[in-house]
């Protein structure tokens, strides 16, 4: 079975048609991947999908845009892939 | 429906809250300024506006679900096939259902139907986000009534 970050980057390389090797744990989706809000409503969809999950999008933006959070606290993927993790987790629960 | 106004759905004939699915009636006018363009001596619906019809029919499924608290904008369509012509005085109905609810982001899949047979399908998906301003919101709240959304639905705005 797939990793969460092996999920997580096969989804990101084929929805935002980005070269496989382009994309490390340390990969900032934004910054270093250029992914916009368009192709990243692609991504949020198939990773919640992919892991029967509703990220909280609307609640990091905020955290975020309040000073609480910095993106790479949710953007950098691995950083991405233990909050997906954690969402996993806290649904089984 | 008005096409030079862009108000595709006449009437919400069913709205299924926990099934997540709504269904509109959409009666293509027969005459239309739209009509002399698209196409001289032989009138059609152009298939942008069967697409922004299924995105307003599932933009009112959206709208219900959340009781009218936030907006849902376009931002992609997925896969839309126009199967069939439809013409000036087609009675057509569009349906949408919900396919997932994202956080500030929802997905639909919409179909119409005119004369019996599909013509069109795709779908659709949107930014969920708050209303921009307050005369959109008291805009889309009066075309709420006008399409018969149920007052249920509108309350939460």
């Amino acid at each position: 079975m797939a990793s969460t970050y092996e999920t997580v980057a096969g989804i990101i390389a084929d929805t935002c048609d980005i070269e496989p090797d382009k994309i490390t744990p340390d990969s900032h989706a934004i910054n270093d991947l250029g992914i916009d809000s368009l192709d990243f409503l692609d991504v949020a969809f198939a990773i919640d999908k992919a892991f029967g999950i509703k990220m909280p999008l609307e609640q990091w933006t905020q955290e975020v845009n309040e000073g609480k959070k910095t993106t790479d606290e949710y953007f950098v993927l691995k950083n991405l892939c233990k909050n997906i993790d954690a969402l996993v987790a806290a649904k089984a629960a | 429906m008005r096409l030079e106004y862009f108000q595709m759905v006449d009437r919400i004939t069913a709205l299924d809250i926990p099934g997540r699915r709504i269904v509109t009636a959409c009666q293509v006018p027969e005459q239309s300024p739209v009509f002399e363009g698209h196409f001289p001596g032989y009138p059609i619906l152009p298939g942008v506006l069967m697409i922004e019809t299924m995105a307003q029919t599932g933009g009112w499924l959206v709208l219900a679900i959340l009781g009218c608290t936030k907006m849902p904008f376009l931002m992609q369509v997925e896969k839309a096939k126009m199967r069939s012509f439809v013409s000036p005085g087609q009675a057509m109905q569009a349906e949408a259902h919900l396919v997932h609810e994202g956080s500030g982001y929802a997905v639909v899949k919409a179909s119409i139907t005119a004369g019996g047979k599909k013509v069109t399908d795709a779908e659709i998906r949107y930014g969920v986000v708050p209303f921009p301003n307050e005369t959109l919101k008291a805009a889309m709240l009066e075309t709420a009534r006008r399409v018969g959304l149920p007052e249920e639905h509108i309350h939460a705005a």
